[in-house]
Formats: C-alpha cells, sequence, structure tokens
C-alpha cells in the first residue's frame, strides 16, 4: 500500500490536534473545548524512508456535516489514503458512531483510543484486544498530552485496513455499537472528584453565575496586573535606558529634518524623542507594537490559555445563552468574540463553529464592531488611560451598548430565528504548564509576524503621506464629517486611514494631535468601530463571501457615522 | 411518569424514551448521547427558559430550552 495522505478524524475535543502535534512536529493552537479546530492543518512525518502528509481534521460527529467546520473535514476524507480514527476512550460509545460510518467506507482505518490516561480514574476499563478483534481494525491507546502511546501508533500505520462492513442505518449502527461496547468494555462505580463538583457547581445558575462574574473580574484583574508589570518593569526600562541612548546618537549622526530622520526617527519632541509621539519606524514604530501592545499580549493569552486549557469557555457559553438569543446569537458564539478580545483573526474564524449563515453574519459584524483587540485595548488602556480610568470605561461602556442594540437591531431585522444551543461540556482539566506556555508563545509568534511588519508599515505609509502632502488632500475632503459631526480635528483623518491597516497605530496617531478627553474618547471610539483592520477584512471576505462583507461594511460605517455624533453631543 | 427534559428537577435521573425533531437534529443528539434507553441526569436548568445540562455517560451535555422540549424521558415514579 502506498501511504502518502494520513488524515486524523474524530468527534470534536478528542485530542486529534494534540496527537497531529506529536506526529509531526507541527504547532497548533489545542484546546479543551470542541471546536478549537476550524480549518485543517497539515505537516510532515516519517513513515520508515518516506515522508508522509499528516492532516488535522475539524472534529466532526458524523459524516453527515451540521456545521461549516464539519463540512470541512467531510470534504477532506476523499483525499486521504489512511485515516487515524482519533476517539476518546472515556467516551466510546458515543465516538464509535463517527467510527462504523468511516468502516463503512473503502478507506483503511486505525483506531487511536486517546485520552487513555483517563479512563483509569473515571472507572473505565477497554479491552483494547476485543476491540480490535470487534472493529476489525487496529487499535492503539494512546494519550496524546503525554505523547504515550504515539511510537505504537506510527508503527502500526501500515497495518490500517479498510472495514469493508456493509453501510447500515442510524437504528443498526447504534445497536452494533451496543454490542462492541458491551463486549470490550467495563465500567465501575467511583466517587464524584472534587473537579467534578467544581463542574456542577459553575454550570448551576445560582452558583455559576456569581462564580462566572467573579472569574470576569479576577480575569480582568489579573491580566491588568501582569500588562502593567510588564510595561513598568521591563519593557519600558529597556526602552528608556536601551533604545533611547541608541536612537538619540542615531538622531545626531542622521541630523535633524533630514529625509532619513523623519522616516526613522520622527519628529522630536522639544529636542528629545518620545516614543509615543514621535513617529518615527524606530521610534514609535518600535514602541507601540513591543512596548505596549505585546505586555497586554502575553498577559491576555497567558489567562486565556489556562481558561481553554482547564474547559470552562464552554460553561461561560452555556450561562451567556439566555443573554445572547436576544443579540440573535446562541451562547456558544460567546467563543468568537472571547477570541476577538485577543485578535478578530482567529475571532472570525471561529464563527464557523455557528451552525447557520445568519447567525454566522451577526456574529462577524458585532464583533468587527464593538469587539476591540487586545493591540486596541492596549493603546486606550495606555493613552486615554493617562486622562483617567473612567475615560477608558466609557469607551468600552460605549462599545458594550453598541454591541447590544445592533444585535437587537440585526435580530428583528433578519430573517430566520437563532439556532439553540447544543454541545458538550468537556470536563474540566488541569492545564499542563508546558501546553499553556507553548501555546503562549505561538501565539506571540504570530503577533510578532504578522502585527509588527503592518505597524512599522503603518508608520511609514504616514511619514510618506505627510511628507508628500496627500494627508491634507485626505483631511480636507473628511472635514465634515470629521469636524461637523464627530468634532475632531481634520488632521484626524489620517489615523482613520492608517486604521484600516493597523487600529493600534492609528489610535497612537491621535496622541500627537493634542486632543481634548472628549475628542481623544470619541476618536478611538470611532477607530473601534468604522472598519476592521485589513487582516479582519480579508477574513470577512472568506468566511461571509463578498455580499455579505459589504453589507457588513454599510452597516459599519452607518454605525460610526451615528456614534461618533451622539457621543459627541451627549459627552 | 413520562416528562421532558425542562420539566426535570437537578438531581433527577431517568430513562431517554423518545426524541422529536428533523433528522438533523436526531442524529446530532444521538452523536452527544442522547438516545433511546439512555440513562440521564439533569443537572442544571437555566433561568427563563434558558438551556438545560444533563449528563449522560459521565458527559455533560448543554441542550437549548427548546430542544430540551421534545426529548421524553421515563422517571420512576415519585418516591
Amino acid at each position: 500500500m502506498q501511504i502518502e495522505k494520513i488524515l486524523l478524524v474524530g468527534n470534536p475535543n478528542v485530542g486529534k490536534s494534540t496527537i497531529f502535534s506529536r506526529l509531526t512536529g507541527v504547532k497548533v493552537i489545542i484546546s479543551n473545548y470542541p471546536g478549537t479546530t476550524v480549518e485543517f492543518s497539515q505537516g510532515q512525518m516519517k513513515l520508515g524512508d518516506k515522508n508522509v502528509m499528516i492532516i488535522d481534521i475539524p472534529g466532526t460527529y458524523t459524516l453527515k456535516p451540521t456545521c461549516e467546520a464539519e463540512e470541512v473535514a467531510v470534504q477532506m476524507l476523499q483525499e486521504g489514503d489512511v485515516v487515524v480514527n482519533v476517539v476518546d476512550a472515556t467516551n466510546l460509545e458515543r465516538n464509535l458512531y463517527l467510527t462504523l460510518e468511516l468502516l463503512e467506507r473503502n478507506i483503511p482505518i486505525i483506531v487511536a483510543l486517546n485520552i487513555w490516561d483517563d479512563t483509569k480514574h473515571c472507572g473505565i476499563h477497554i479491552d483494547v484486544k476485543k476491540l480490535e478483534e470487534q472493529l476489525g481494525v487496529p487499535v492503539v491507546h494512546t494519550c496524546g498530552l503525554s505523547s504515550e502511546g504515539i511510537k505504537e501508533l506510527i508503527g502500526r500505520i501500515p497495518e490500517a485496513k479498510s472495514g469493508k462492513i456493509p453501510v447500515s442505518s442510524d437504528g443498526d449502527r447504534w445497536e452494533k455499537i451496543g454490542k462492541i461496547v458491551e463486549a470490550a468494555q467495563k465500567l465501575t462505580h467511583r466517587h464524584h472528584t472534587f473537579l467534578e463538583r467544581l463542574e456542577d457547581l459553575s454550570i448551576k445558575p445560582f452558583s455559576g453565575l456569581p462564580i462566572a462574574l467573579c472569574i470576569i473580574f479576577g480575569v480582568f484583574w489579573i491580566i491588568r496586573f501582569i500588562g502593567e508589570s510588564l510595561i513598568g518593569y521591563i519593557f519600558e526600562p529597556l526602552f528608556k535606558n536601551l533604545w533611547l541612548p541608541l536612537m538619540m546618537s542615531l538622531s545626531t549622526s542622521l541630523g535633524e529634518h533630514t529625509f532619513l530622520h523623519h522616516i526613522f526617527i520622527g519628529n522630536l519632541i522639544e529636542g528629545k524623542i518620545d516614543f509615543g509621539l514621535s513617529f518615527g519606524m524606530l521610534t514609535t514604530g518600535l514602541f507601540v507594537p513591543i512596548g505596549i501592545v505585546l505586555p497586554y499580549i502575553v498577559s491576555f493569552y497567558l489567562v486565556l490559555g489556562i481558561l481553554e486549557d482547564f474547559g470552562y469557555l464552554p460553561r461561560l457559553a452555556v450561562l451567556v445563552d439566555n443573554f445572547m438569543h436576544h443579540l440573535g446569537l446562541h451562547g456558544y458564539a460567546i467563543i468568537p468574540f472571547i477570541l476577538g478580545l485577543g485578535c478578530n483573526v482567529p475571532g472570525a474564524l471561529a464563527t464557523r463553529i455557528l451552525e447557520e449563515r445568519r447567525e454566522k453574519f451577526i456574529a462577524a459584524t458585532l464583533m468587527a464592531i464593538a469587539i476591540p483587540c487586545m493591540a486596541q485595548t492596549a493603546m486606550i488602556v495606555g493613552l486615554v488611560g493617562q486622562r483617567g480610568g473612567e475615560y477608558v470605561a466609557i469607551i468600552f461602556f460605549t462599545l458594550f451598548v453598541l454591541l447590544v442594540i445592533k444585535g437587537l437591531i440585526l435580530n428583528r431585522v433578519l430573517k430566520g430565528t437563532s439556532p439553540e444551543i447544543l454541545v458538550e461540556i468537556p470536563p474540566y482539566r488541569i492545564p499542563q504548564i508546558q501546553a499553556v506556555f507553548k501555546k503562549l508563545w505561538m501565539r506571540l509568534f504570530g503577533f510578532l509576524k504578522e502585527a509588527l511588519p503592518l505597524v512599522l508599515l503603518g508608520v511609514l505609509f504616514v511619514n510618506v503621506l505627510y511628507t508628500l502632502k496627500i494627508i491634507d488632500f485626505f483631511a480636507d475632503m473628511f472635514s465634515p464629517v470629521l469636524t461637523g459631526l464627530w468634532g475632531l480635528p481634520k488632521e484626524a483623518a489620517s489615523a482613520l486611514i492608517v486604521g484600516f491597516l493597523r487600529k493600534d497605530v492609528a489610535i497612537g496617531m491621535l496622541g500627537p494631535l493634542n486632543l481634548t478627553t472628549k475628542q481623544l474618547v470619541i476618536g478611538s471610539t470611532i477607530l473601534a468601530v468604522y472598519f476592521p483592520c485589513i487582516a479582519t477584512y480579508m477574513v470577512l471576505i472568506k468566511e461571509l463571501g463578498i455580499k455579505d462583507t459589504l453589507k457588513a461594511t454599510f452597516i459599519m460605517i452607518i454605525v460610526a457615522l451615528l456614534t461618533g455624533t451622539v457621543l459627541n453631543l451627549i459627552l | 411518569m413520562i416528562v421532558d427534559v425542562t420539566q426535570m428537577q437537578p438531581g433527577e435521573i431517568g430513562i431517554v424514551k423518545e426524541m422529536q425533531g428533523g433528522h438533523g437534529l436526531i442524529r446530532k443528539l444521538q452523536s452527544l448521547g442522547v438516545r433511546p434507553g439512555k440513562k440521564i441526569t439533569k443537572v442544571s436548568s437555566h433561568f427563563w427558559r434558558g438551556p438545560q445540562t444533563v449528563e449522560i455517560d459521565n458527559m455533560q451535555v448543554a441542550i437549548g430550552f427548546g430542544i430540551a422540549k421534545k426529548i421524553f424521558v421515563e422517571m420512576e415514579k415519585c418516591k
């Protein structure tokens, strides 16, 4: 048998991505909730002396998909030479349905009984040999997290064979599964563990809501504490004591008022470099992404990673389900929103876990308008926070109100109703420190790789626009809206233009404009609302299609116009 | 006594009798473990016709109110 492509197929949240990462060494985001993987990822592995391709596929319960992430899975199936069917050993019965469906197809299969380590304290005993007899294909027990059994899995991949069982009806399949499970699995009684009691508490409304409030409040303070500490003790001193002298000598050798000085160092403020205001590529261009945004990215993703791996997010989804229904969504849409708080790009991709187009449209549009990414948040906290915490609060409160109003309206206006939540709640698992840091590092690396070049480009772009005086043209063109409706100086046009590229730089550009606090609040809010950054916009086009993206864009412009005007009137 | 899932009290245990709904819904319920003959434990129910959580085979599942209304469960006589 010629093996070139191996597919990892299985139910959601059974650990396909963990096994994928073990097999290929390719780093992928792994979390403890169904729907983490919404796109397939591929990597290489050595099998014998040949390189084979491994493809990690989004989880699916059946080969008849119910949402887009599952569709991706089923489409991929035609392309594989071998399927590694990853099965959650603690939930054998449910998982075997997909296994039987796979066995009915003419494709070689090997079963990986994953999460094996958990079976012991769950009181589950599975006879692997018997299961192998029953299914007629090789079965290997694995634990992706500790890499137990991975070697054996690789060794036995060539033994994979097709099941060649006849296609049967739903009822027959479940009957067959019943027999298989009876033959291969024994359950023993056991007592509830502490984590399980905590699981119950966090999903019952009377205890769950207070727990959720505590967690949200705690998370907020921890993110702030870590972010501020990183800035205060590490990043600011680095920039002040190491980078500033270097830049000052570069400034002297380039000479003020030269073109290169303008591009790299920017303007001197009272004869000195000001990292917030100078706006050169090597000064503000580096300080914004690394000195202000990066510390908050670190703290946000560290805390998010722990929550994800612990398995808390689906429980939060259940608690907010009722509220989200008013916005035309169900509770699980909180997951794209939470991811969007880090960066809107993975947030927009995660809308794939939602079943219907209408829901996806609402979730994506609401997120693009009202969920500020961490880069934006860090800048708002940094810039507006200097004028007082209450002004930061006004901005976020405005965004929240916009989210609710827009959701209410879209839910009324768009045809159809929101589907109901139907999702499995994974067990709590104690996050592994190593896994948490690995994930954090991937996300940081992703940020530096994607964002840093765009920020530098943005700053360069601003300087070129200023040097060529093009900015004056735009400023005059937009001044009726900027000055007339929003009460901002027309120079703020440059921030709006750069905001298409990167929101953090755009908010930073409000700094040198000498705005009043009111103007700063209005400016930051509009920058958050009027348009997503280019990277998010590309994903929106990919996910929603051109037509719906244009609709969403239209909504964003209207919302920005209205919000700015209303804020200008009431503040 | 046959009730639907929304009528069960937290902590009560029953046996799934029947589910109503379209093919897609039934299939998804089945693959989440909700099938006739299975032991089902109610875990919680949220205010204002909110989602219902149940436990089947050691796994918790959150079920929207409307869907939960269509899942019928045989309960032991009141004790």
